[in-house]
Protein backbone atom coordinates (compact mmCIF):
# COMPACT_ATOMS: atom_id res chain seq x y z
CA UNK A 1 0.00 0.00 0.00
CA UNK A 2 2.71 2.36 1.03
CA UNK A 3 4.75 1.56 -2.08
CA UNK A 4 1.73 2.10 -4.32
CA UNK A 5 0.94 5.38 -2.60
CA UNK A 6 4.53 6.54 -2.95
CA UNK A 7 4.64 5.62 -6.63
CA UNK A 8 1.36 7.42 -7.28
CA UNK A 9 2.64 10.51 -5.49
CA UNK A 10 5.82 10.42 -7.56
CA UNK A 11 3.88 10.07 -10.81
CA UNK A 12 1.54 12.88 -9.78
CA UNK A 13 4.56 15.10 -9.22
CA UNK A 14 6.13 14.36 -12.60
CA UNK A 15 2.73 14.85 -14.28
CA UNK A 16 2.67 18.35 -12.82
CA UNK A 17 6.17 18.92 -14.25
CA UNK A 18 5.24 17.88 -17.77
CA UNK A 19 1.68 19.22 -17.84
CA UNK A 20 2.42 22.92 -18.56
CA UNK A 21 4.40 22.33 -21.75
CA UNK A 22 2.04 19.61 -22.97
CA UNK A 23 -1.11 21.65 -22.28
CA UNK A 24 0.24 24.74 -23.97
CA UNK A 25 1.43 22.83 -27.05
CA UNK A 26 -1.97 21.10 -27.40
CA UNK A 27 -3.88 24.35 -26.93
CA UNK A 28 -1.79 26.29 -29.44
CA UNK A 29 -2.08 23.47 -31.91
CA UNK A 30 -5.88 23.36 -31.66
CA UNK A 31 -6.68 27.03 -31.22
CA UNK A 32 -4.10 28.89 -33.26
CA UNK A 33 -3.06 26.53 -35.99
CA UNK A 34 -6.62 25.09 -35.89
CA UNK A 35 -5.39 21.68 -36.75
CA UNK A 36 -6.82 18.41 -35.57
CA UNK A 37 -4.58 15.69 -34.25
CA UNK A 38 -4.38 12.89 -36.76
CA UNK A 39 -3.25 10.40 -34.11
CA UNK A 40 -4.57 11.26 -30.64
CA UNK A 41 -3.86 7.73 -29.39
CA UNK A 42 -0.17 7.98 -30.18
CA UNK A 43 0.03 11.37 -28.47
CA UNK A 44 -1.71 10.05 -25.34
CA UNK A 45 0.69 7.09 -25.15
CA UNK A 46 3.66 9.38 -25.74
CA UNK A 47 2.55 11.66 -22.92
CA UNK A 48 2.27 8.70 -20.53
CA UNK A 49 5.78 7.58 -21.54
CA UNK A 50 7.14 11.07 -20.86
CA UNK A 51 5.62 11.18 -17.37
CA UNK A 52 6.64 7.63 -16.41
CA UNK A 53 10.11 8.03 -17.94
CA UNK A 54 10.79 11.25 -16.06
CA UNK A 55 9.70 9.63 -12.79
CA UNK A 56 11.87 6.53 -13.25
CA UNK A 57 14.85 8.64 -14.38
CA UNK A 58 14.69 10.89 -11.33
CA UNK A 59 14.33 7.87 -9.05
CA UNK A 60 17.46 6.34 -10.60
CA UNK A 61 19.38 9.58 -10.13
CA UNK A 62 18.34 9.80 -6.48
CA UNK A 63 19.12 6.13 -5.82
CA UNK A 64 22.47 5.83 -7.54
CA UNK A 65 24.11 8.57 -9.52
CA UNK A 66 23.85 11.35 -6.91
CA UNK A 67 25.08 9.20 -4.01
CA UNK A 68 27.91 7.78 -6.13
CA UNK A 69 28.99 11.24 -7.30
CA UNK A 70 29.14 12.40 -3.69
CA UNK A 71 30.78 9.23 -2.45
CA UNK A 72 33.50 9.47 -5.09
CA UNK A 73 34.14 13.07 -4.08
CA UNK A 74 34.31 12.07 -0.40
CA UNK A 75 36.61 9.08 -0.96
CA UNK A 76 38.95 10.93 -3.29
CA UNK A 77 39.18 13.85 -0.86
CA UNK A 78 39.90 11.51 2.02
CA UNK A 79 42.64 9.75 0.05
CA UNK A 80 44.14 13.07 -1.04
CA UNK A 81 44.19 14.41 2.52
CA UNK A 82 45.66 11.21 3.97
CA UNK A 83 48.38 11.16 1.28
CA UNK A 84 49.43 14.70 2.10
CA UNK A 85 50.99 16.39 5.08
CA UNK A 86 49.10 18.05 7.89
CA UNK A 87 47.75 20.88 5.79
CA UNK A 88 46.96 19.65 2.28
CA UNK A 89 47.53 22.19 -0.47
CA UNK A 90 45.77 22.27 -3.82
CA UNK A 91 48.29 19.98 -5.56
CA UNK A 92 47.50 17.13 -3.15
CA UNK A 93 44.09 16.82 -4.76
CA UNK A 94 45.49 15.70 -8.13
CA UNK A 95 43.32 12.55 -8.02
CA UNK A 96 40.22 14.70 -7.84
CA UNK A 97 41.33 16.68 -10.89
CA UNK A 98 42.14 13.46 -12.75
CA UNK A 99 38.72 12.04 -11.94
CA UNK A 100 37.02 15.26 -13.01
CA UNK A 101 38.99 15.31 -16.26
CA UNK A 102 38.10 11.67 -17.03
CA UNK A 103 34.40 12.18 -16.29
CA UNK A 104 34.30 15.35 -18.42
CA UNK A 105 36.15 13.82 -21.34
CA UNK A 106 34.46 10.40 -21.27
CA UNK A 107 30.88 11.61 -21.06
CA UNK A 108 31.34 14.32 -23.69
CA UNK A 109 33.07 12.21 -26.32
CA UNK A 110 30.12 9.76 -26.18
CA UNK A 111 27.44 12.47 -26.29
CA UNK A 112 25.14 11.88 -29.31
CA UNK A 113 23.91 15.48 -29.42
CA UNK A 114 27.51 16.53 -30.00
CA UNK A 115 27.80 14.33 -33.10
CA UNK A 116 24.83 16.09 -34.72
CA UNK A 117 26.26 19.54 -34.01
CA UNK A 118 29.72 18.47 -35.16
CA UNK A 119 28.31 17.38 -38.52
CA UNK A 120 26.61 20.75 -38.87
CA UNK A 121 29.88 22.49 -38.05
CA UNK A 122 31.68 20.57 -40.79
CA UNK A 123 29.01 21.73 -43.23
CA UNK A 124 29.27 25.37 -42.16
CA UNK A 125 33.06 25.40 -42.38
CA UNK A 126 33.10 23.75 -45.80
CA UNK A 127 35.05 20.76 -44.52
CA UNK A 128 37.80 22.68 -42.72
CA UNK A 129 36.45 21.40 -39.40
CA UNK A 130 36.49 17.63 -39.03
CA UNK A 131 33.80 15.83 -37.08
CA UNK A 132 36.03 13.53 -35.03
CA UNK A 133 38.54 16.29 -34.27
CA UNK A 134 35.77 18.64 -33.13
CA UNK A 135 34.39 16.00 -30.77
CA UNK A 136 37.83 15.56 -29.18
CA UNK A 137 38.25 19.34 -28.95
CA UNK A 138 34.88 19.78 -27.22
CA UNK A 139 35.57 16.85 -24.87
CA UNK A 140 38.93 18.37 -23.91
CA UNK A 141 37.15 21.68 -23.28
CA UNK A 142 34.63 20.05 -20.93
CA UNK A 143 37.38 18.04 -19.22
CA UNK A 144 39.49 21.16 -18.60
CA UNK A 145 36.38 23.00 -17.41
CA UNK A 146 35.36 20.36 -14.86
CA UNK A 147 38.88 19.87 -13.49
CA UNK A 148 39.51 23.61 -13.26
CA UNK A 149 36.15 23.86 -11.49
CA UNK A 150 37.34 21.27 -8.96
CA UNK A 151 40.57 23.23 -8.48
CA UNK A 152 38.44 26.28 -7.75
CA UNK A 153 36.36 24.41 -5.18
CA UNK A 154 39.51 23.05 -3.49
CA UNK A 155 41.12 26.50 -3.32
CA UNK A 156 37.83 28.28 -2.56
CA UNK A 157 38.59 31.15 -4.95
CA UNK A 158 35.63 33.24 -6.18
CA UNK A 159 33.77 31.73 -9.13
CA UNK A 160 33.16 34.99 -10.96
CA UNK A 161 36.88 35.77 -11.41
CA UNK A 162 37.27 32.64 -13.51
CA UNK A 163 34.03 33.23 -15.38
CA UNK A 164 34.90 36.86 -16.11
CA UNK A 165 38.37 35.89 -17.35
CA UNK A 166 36.90 33.16 -19.56
CA UNK A 167 34.35 35.64 -20.93
CA UNK A 168 37.14 38.02 -21.91
CA UNK A 169 38.96 35.20 -23.71
CA UNK A 170 35.76 34.13 -25.49
CA UNK A 171 34.96 37.67 -26.62
CA UNK A 172 38.50 38.20 -27.98
CA UNK A 173 38.39 34.84 -29.75
CA UNK A 174 34.92 35.47 -31.19
CA UNK A 175 36.05 38.71 -32.79
CA UNK A 176 38.83 36.90 -34.68
CA UNK A 177 37.21 33.53 -35.38
CA UNK A 178 35.53 32.74 -38.72
CA UNK A 179 32.08 34.34 -38.57
CA UNK A 180 29.97 31.31 -39.36
CA UNK A 181 31.37 29.26 -36.52
CA UNK A 182 30.69 31.75 -33.72
CA UNK A 183 26.96 31.09 -33.13
CA UNK A 184 27.59 27.37 -33.37
CA UNK A 185 30.39 27.54 -30.81
CA UNK A 186 28.15 29.44 -28.39
CA UNK A 187 25.37 26.88 -28.73
CA UNK A 188 27.82 23.99 -28.39
CA UNK A 189 28.59 24.95 -24.83
CA UNK A 190 25.03 24.32 -23.73
CA UNK A 191 24.43 21.27 -25.85
CA UNK A 192 27.35 19.17 -24.71
CA UNK A 193 26.34 18.75 -21.09
CA UNK A 194 23.68 16.06 -21.19
CA UNK A 195 20.91 15.13 -18.82
CA UNK A 196 22.98 12.34 -17.30
CA UNK A 197 26.26 14.24 -17.02
CA UNK A 198 24.89 17.38 -15.38
CA UNK A 199 23.55 15.75 -12.19
CA UNK A 200 26.73 13.71 -11.69
CA UNK A 201 28.98 16.75 -12.14
CA UNK A 202 26.76 18.72 -9.76
CA UNK A 203 26.99 15.94 -7.17
CA UNK A 204 30.78 15.83 -7.56
CA UNK A 205 31.07 19.57 -6.88
CA UNK A 206 28.76 19.51 -3.88
CA UNK A 207 30.47 16.41 -2.46
CA UNK A 208 33.84 18.07 -2.83
CA UNK A 209 32.71 21.24 -1.09
CA UNK A 210 31.22 19.20 1.74
CA UNK A 211 34.44 17.26 2.32
CA UNK A 212 37.25 19.76 1.82
CA UNK A 213 37.82 21.56 5.10
CA UNK A 214 36.61 25.15 5.20
CA UNK A 215 34.36 24.99 2.13
CA UNK A 216 30.68 25.90 2.10
CA UNK A 217 28.60 23.75 -0.31
CA UNK A 218 26.25 26.58 -1.18
CA UNK A 219 29.01 29.08 -1.96
CA UNK A 220 31.81 26.82 -3.24
CA UNK A 221 30.00 23.68 -4.39
CA UNK A 222 28.56 25.01 -7.62
CA UNK A 223 30.20 26.19 -10.80
CA UNK A 224 31.32 22.91 -12.38
CA UNK A 225 28.41 22.97 -14.85
CA UNK A 226 29.09 26.59 -15.74
CA UNK A 227 32.75 25.74 -16.42
CA UNK A 228 31.77 22.65 -18.42
CA UNK A 229 29.61 24.87 -20.65
CA UNK A 230 32.09 27.71 -21.04
CA UNK A 231 35.40 26.00 -21.78
CA UNK A 232 34.25 24.07 -24.87
CA UNK A 233 33.45 27.46 -26.45
CA UNK A 234 37.09 28.47 -25.94
CA UNK A 235 38.58 25.23 -27.29
CA UNK A 236 36.16 25.12 -30.26
CA UNK A 237 36.88 28.72 -31.27
CA UNK A 238 40.61 28.04 -30.95
CA UNK A 239 40.29 24.93 -33.07
CA UNK A 240 38.21 26.72 -35.73
CA UNK A 241 40.81 29.49 -35.86
CA UNK A 242 43.64 26.99 -36.33
CA UNK A 243 41.65 25.01 -38.93
CA UNK A 244 40.98 28.12 -40.97
CA UNK A 245 44.61 29.31 -40.79
CA UNK A 246 45.82 25.86 -41.83
CA UNK A 247 43.32 25.79 -44.70
CA UNK A 248 44.44 29.23 -45.85
CA UNK A 249 48.09 28.22 -45.71
CA UNK A 250 47.35 25.04 -47.65
CA UNK A 251 45.44 27.01 -50.26
CA UNK A 252 48.28 29.52 -50.47
CA UNK A 253 50.88 26.77 -50.92
CA UNK A 254 48.69 25.20 -53.53
CA UNK A 255 48.24 28.42 -55.48
CA UNK A 256 51.97 29.17 -55.12
CA UNK A 257 52.89 25.78 -56.50
CA UNK A 258 50.33 26.19 -59.26
CA UNK A 259 51.78 29.58 -60.00
CA UNK A 260 55.28 28.14 -60.15
CA UNK A 261 54.21 25.29 -62.38
CA UNK A 262 52.32 27.76 -64.56
CA UNK A 263 55.45 29.90 -64.84
CA UNK A 264 57.50 26.81 -65.55
CA UNK A 265 55.16 25.62 -68.26
CA UNK A 266 55.19 29.10 -69.82
CA UNK A 267 58.95 28.87 -70.00
CA UNK B 1 9.77 -2.11 -31.07
CA UNK B 2 13.09 -2.37 -32.89
CA UNK B 3 13.26 1.40 -32.60
CA UNK B 4 12.74 1.18 -28.86
CA UNK B 5 15.52 -1.41 -28.65
CA UNK B 6 17.86 0.93 -30.52
CA UNK B 7 16.98 3.69 -28.08
CA UNK B 8 17.82 1.48 -25.10
CA UNK B 9 21.17 0.72 -26.72
CA UNK B 10 21.65 4.45 -27.22
CA UNK B 11 20.93 5.21 -23.54
CA UNK B 12 23.29 2.44 -22.42
CA UNK B 13 25.99 3.91 -24.64
CA UNK B 14 25.40 7.36 -23.10
CA UNK B 15 25.90 6.02 -19.62
CA UNK B 16 28.79 3.61 -20.30
CA UNK B 17 31.70 6.08 -20.12
CA UNK B 18 30.39 7.47 -16.85
CA UNK B 19 30.08 4.03 -15.23
CA UNK B 20 33.45 3.00 -16.70
CA UNK B 21 35.29 6.00 -15.24
CA UNK B 22 33.69 5.46 -11.83
CA UNK B 23 34.55 1.75 -11.85
CA UNK B 24 38.16 2.33 -12.95
CA UNK B 25 38.65 4.83 -10.13
CA UNK B 26 36.98 2.54 -7.59
CA UNK B 27 39.06 -0.48 -8.61
CA UNK B 28 42.48 0.99 -9.30
CA UNK B 29 42.70 4.28 -7.43
CA UNK B 30 40.52 3.97 -4.35
CA UNK B 31 40.85 0.17 -4.16
CA UNK B 32 37.82 0.08 -1.90
CA UNK B 33 35.24 -2.67 -1.65
CA UNK B 34 32.45 -2.05 -4.10
CA UNK B 35 29.68 -2.27 -1.53
CA UNK B 36 27.68 0.27 -3.44
CA UNK B 37 28.17 -1.41 -6.82
CA UNK B 38 24.77 -3.09 -6.69
CA UNK B 39 23.00 0.16 -5.90
CA UNK B 40 24.93 1.87 -8.70
CA UNK B 41 23.94 -0.75 -11.27
CA UNK B 42 20.32 -0.70 -10.07
CA UNK B 43 20.17 3.06 -10.29
CA UNK B 44 21.87 3.05 -13.69
CA UNK B 45 19.21 0.67 -15.00
CA UNK B 46 16.52 3.03 -13.66
CA UNK B 47 18.23 5.96 -15.34
CA UNK B 48 18.52 4.11 -18.66
CA UNK B 49 14.89 2.92 -18.69
CA UNK B 50 13.58 6.29 -17.50
CA UNK B 51 15.56 8.35 -19.99
CA UNK B 52 14.65 6.03 -22.87
CA UNK B 53 10.92 6.15 -22.05
CA UNK B 54 11.11 9.91 -21.61
CA UNK B 55 12.79 10.59 -24.96
CA UNK B 56 10.63 8.01 -26.74
CA UNK B 57 7.52 9.69 -25.38
CA UNK B 58 8.78 13.11 -26.38
CA UNK B 59 9.37 11.91 -29.92
CA UNK B 60 5.91 10.32 -30.06
CA UNK B 61 3.93 13.23 -28.68
CA UNK B 62 5.58 16.53 -27.91
CA UNK B 63 8.30 16.99 -30.55
CA UNK B 64 6.05 16.54 -33.63
CA UNK B 65 3.50 19.03 -32.25
CA UNK B 66 6.19 21.46 -31.15
CA UNK B 67 7.95 21.37 -34.50
CA UNK B 68 4.70 21.74 -36.44
CA UNK B 69 3.80 24.72 -34.25
CA UNK B 70 7.20 26.34 -34.56
CA UNK B 71 7.25 26.20 -38.35
CA UNK B 72 3.51 26.93 -38.65
CA UNK B 73 3.65 30.05 -36.49
CA UNK B 74 6.88 31.21 -38.11
CA UNK B 75 5.26 31.01 -41.54
CA UNK B 76 2.14 32.88 -40.43
CA UNK B 77 4.19 35.90 -39.50
CA UNK B 78 2.06 37.04 -36.53
CA UNK B 79 4.76 38.49 -34.29
CA UNK B 80 2.54 38.67 -31.19
CA UNK B 81 1.61 34.98 -31.33
CA UNK B 82 5.18 34.08 -32.14
CA UNK B 83 6.46 35.90 -29.04
CA UNK B 84 3.77 34.34 -26.85
CA UNK B 85 4.71 30.93 -28.25
CA UNK B 86 8.42 31.55 -27.67
CA UNK B 87 7.87 32.53 -24.04
CA UNK B 88 5.56 29.64 -23.23
CA UNK B 89 7.83 27.19 -25.02
CA UNK B 90 10.85 28.31 -23.01
CA UNK B 91 8.90 28.34 -19.75
CA UNK B 92 7.16 25.00 -20.26
CA UNK B 93 10.15 23.03 -21.49
CA UNK B 94 12.33 24.33 -18.67
CA UNK B 95 9.81 23.29 -16.01
CA UNK B 96 9.83 19.76 -17.47
CA UNK B 97 13.63 19.59 -17.89
CA UNK B 98 14.87 16.54 -15.90
CA UNK B 99 18.38 17.86 -15.24
CA UNK B 100 17.00 21.07 -13.75
CA UNK B 101 14.56 19.19 -11.49
CA UNK B 102 17.49 17.11 -10.21
CA UNK B 103 19.93 19.98 -9.72
CA UNK B 104 17.29 22.21 -8.09
CA UNK B 105 16.72 19.43 -5.57
CA UNK B 106 20.45 19.25 -4.87
CA UNK B 107 20.66 23.01 -4.51
CA UNK B 108 17.82 22.93 -2.00
CA UNK B 109 19.60 20.20 -0.04
CA UNK B 110 22.80 22.26 -0.01
CA UNK B 111 20.87 25.33 1.12
CA UNK B 112 19.28 23.35 3.95
CA UNK B 113 22.66 21.91 4.95
CA UNK B 114 24.21 25.35 5.27
CA UNK B 115 21.21 26.77 7.17
CA UNK B 116 20.32 29.14 4.35
CA UNK B 117 16.80 27.70 4.53
CA UNK B 118 15.10 25.50 7.11
CA UNK B 119 15.79 21.79 6.85
CA UNK B 120 12.22 20.64 6.25
CA UNK B 121 10.69 18.96 3.23
CA UNK B 122 8.38 21.89 2.65
CA UNK B 123 11.17 24.48 2.78
CA UNK B 124 13.35 22.48 0.41
CA UNK B 125 10.49 21.89 -2.04
CA UNK B 126 9.68 25.58 -1.91
CA UNK B 127 13.27 26.58 -2.61
CA UNK B 128 13.60 24.11 -5.50
CA UNK B 129 10.33 25.23 -7.06
CA UNK B 130 11.27 28.91 -6.71
CA UNK B 131 14.56 28.24 -8.46
CA UNK B 132 12.89 26.31 -11.28
CA UNK B 133 10.24 28.96 -11.80
CA UNK B 134 12.88 31.70 -11.92
CA UNK B 135 14.95 29.76 -14.45
CA UNK B 136 11.86 28.91 -16.51
CA UNK B 137 10.81 32.55 -16.58
CA UNK B 138 14.28 33.59 -17.70
CA UNK B 139 14.42 30.98 -20.49
CA UNK B 140 11.03 32.23 -21.70
CA UNK B 141 12.40 35.77 -21.73
CA UNK B 142 15.54 34.56 -23.52
CA UNK B 143 13.47 33.05 -26.31
CA UNK B 144 11.48 36.27 -26.72
CA UNK B 145 14.78 38.14 -27.03
CA UNK B 146 16.11 35.52 -29.43
CA UNK B 147 13.02 35.64 -31.67
CA UNK B 148 13.12 39.45 -31.76
CA UNK B 149 16.79 39.20 -32.70
CA UNK B 150 16.11 36.79 -35.56
CA UNK B 151 13.18 38.86 -36.88
CA UNK B 152 15.00 42.20 -36.55
CA UNK B 153 18.36 40.77 -37.61
CA UNK B 154 20.33 42.11 -34.66
CA UNK B 155 23.93 40.91 -34.38
CA UNK B 156 24.28 37.97 -32.03
CA UNK B 157 27.81 38.67 -30.84
CA UNK B 158 27.01 42.14 -29.52
CA UNK B 159 24.01 40.87 -27.55
CA UNK B 160 26.02 38.00 -26.06
CA UNK B 161 28.79 40.40 -25.00
CA UNK B 162 26.24 42.73 -23.35
CA UNK B 163 24.81 39.69 -21.59
CA UNK B 164 28.26 38.77 -20.30
CA UNK B 165 28.85 42.30 -19.02
CA UNK B 166 25.46 42.25 -17.29
CA UNK B 167 26.23 38.88 -15.65
CA UNK B 168 29.53 40.16 -14.26
CA UNK B 169 28.03 43.47 -13.07
CA UNK B 170 25.11 41.83 -11.28
CA UNK B 171 27.49 39.35 -9.63
CA UNK B 172 28.93 42.18 -7.52
CA UNK B 173 25.47 42.93 -6.12
CA UNK B 174 24.27 39.37 -5.65
CA UNK B 175 24.37 37.53 -2.29
CA UNK B 176 27.34 35.10 -2.28
CA UNK B 177 25.18 32.01 -1.84
CA UNK B 178 23.21 32.64 -5.04
CA UNK B 179 26.20 33.17 -7.39
CA UNK B 180 27.20 29.52 -7.82
CA UNK B 181 23.65 28.27 -8.36
CA UNK B 182 22.96 31.11 -10.79
CA UNK B 183 26.03 30.35 -12.92
CA UNK B 184 25.23 26.65 -13.00
CA UNK B 185 21.55 27.05 -13.81
CA UNK B 186 22.59 28.58 -17.13
CA UNK B 187 24.06 25.28 -18.23
CA UNK B 188 21.40 23.06 -16.73
CA UNK B 189 18.47 24.56 -18.60
CA UNK B 190 19.49 23.49 -22.05
CA UNK B 191 19.14 19.76 -22.45
CA UNK B 192 16.74 17.01 -23.40
CA UNK B 193 13.44 18.82 -24.02
CA UNK B 194 14.52 22.39 -24.55
CA UNK B 195 17.24 21.99 -27.18
CA UNK B 196 15.27 20.14 -29.92
CA UNK B 197 12.18 22.34 -29.61
CA UNK B 198 14.10 25.59 -29.39
CA UNK B 199 16.33 24.64 -32.33
CA UNK B 200 13.20 23.82 -34.35
CA UNK B 201 11.83 27.28 -33.54
CA UNK B 202 15.06 29.05 -34.53
CA UNK B 203 15.66 27.16 -37.75
CA UNK B 204 11.97 27.30 -38.74
CA UNK B 205 11.88 31.03 -38.14
CA UNK B 206 15.06 31.94 -39.99
CA UNK B 207 14.23 29.72 -42.97
CA UNK B 208 10.79 31.32 -43.36
CA UNK B 209 12.17 34.88 -43.28
CA UNK B 210 13.74 36.10 -46.49
CA UNK B 211 17.40 37.01 -46.43
CA UNK B 212 18.17 34.95 -43.33
CA UNK B 213 20.59 32.10 -43.27
CA UNK B 214 19.30 29.33 -40.99
CA UNK B 215 22.90 28.33 -40.41
CA UNK B 216 23.86 31.60 -38.73
CA UNK B 217 20.52 33.11 -37.68
CA UNK B 218 18.83 29.95 -36.46
CA UNK B 219 21.42 29.41 -33.77
CA UNK B 220 21.91 31.59 -30.77
CA UNK B 221 18.58 30.91 -29.06
CA UNK B 222 20.27 28.27 -26.91
CA UNK B 223 23.09 30.70 -26.13
CA UNK B 224 20.54 33.24 -24.84
CA UNK B 225 18.72 30.54 -22.91
CA UNK B 226 21.91 29.69 -21.05
CA UNK B 227 22.76 33.36 -20.38
CA UNK B 228 19.54 34.84 -18.95
CA UNK B 229 19.09 32.33 -16.08
CA UNK B 230 22.36 33.58 -14.55
CA UNK B 231 21.07 37.15 -14.58
CA UNK B 232 17.57 36.31 -13.36
CA UNK B 233 18.60 33.92 -10.58
CA UNK B 234 21.02 36.52 -9.16
CA UNK B 235 18.40 39.25 -9.56
CA UNK B 236 15.95 37.03 -7.70
CA UNK B 237 18.55 36.49 -4.98
CA UNK B 238 19.02 40.25 -4.61
CA UNK B 239 15.25 40.74 -4.44
CA UNK B 240 14.83 38.07 -1.75
CA UNK B 241 17.71 39.54 0.28
CA UNK B 242 16.05 42.94 0.22
CA UNK B 243 12.65 41.78 1.40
Amino acid sequence: MDLIGETLLFLARTTVDVLPVAAFLFLFHRLILRRRFTNPGQIAIGFCFVVAGLGVFLLGLEKALFPVGRLMAAQLTELSVSNSGLVPDWADFYLVYLFAFSIGFGTTIAEPALLAVAMKAREVSGGAIQVSALRVVVAIGVAIGVSLGCFRIVTGTPLHWYIAAAYVVVVIQASFAPRLIVPLAFDLGGVTTSTVTVPVIAALGLGLAENVAGRNPLIDGFGLIAFACLFPIITVLAYAQIAVIREARLAKNLSDSQHISAVESEE
Amino acid sequence: MAYFGRMIVGSVRDLTPLIAVILIFQLFVLRQPLDNLLALVEGAIFVIIGLTLFIYGLELALFPIGEALATGLARRGSVAWLLAFAFLLGFGTTIAEPALIAVAGEAAAAAALTDAIMDTDAARANYALGLRLTVAFSVGTALILGVVRIVAGWPLARMIVSGYVLVILITFLAPAETIGIAYDSGGVTTSTITVPLVTALGVGLSSSLSGRNPMTDGFGLIAFASLTPMIFVMAFGILVAWI
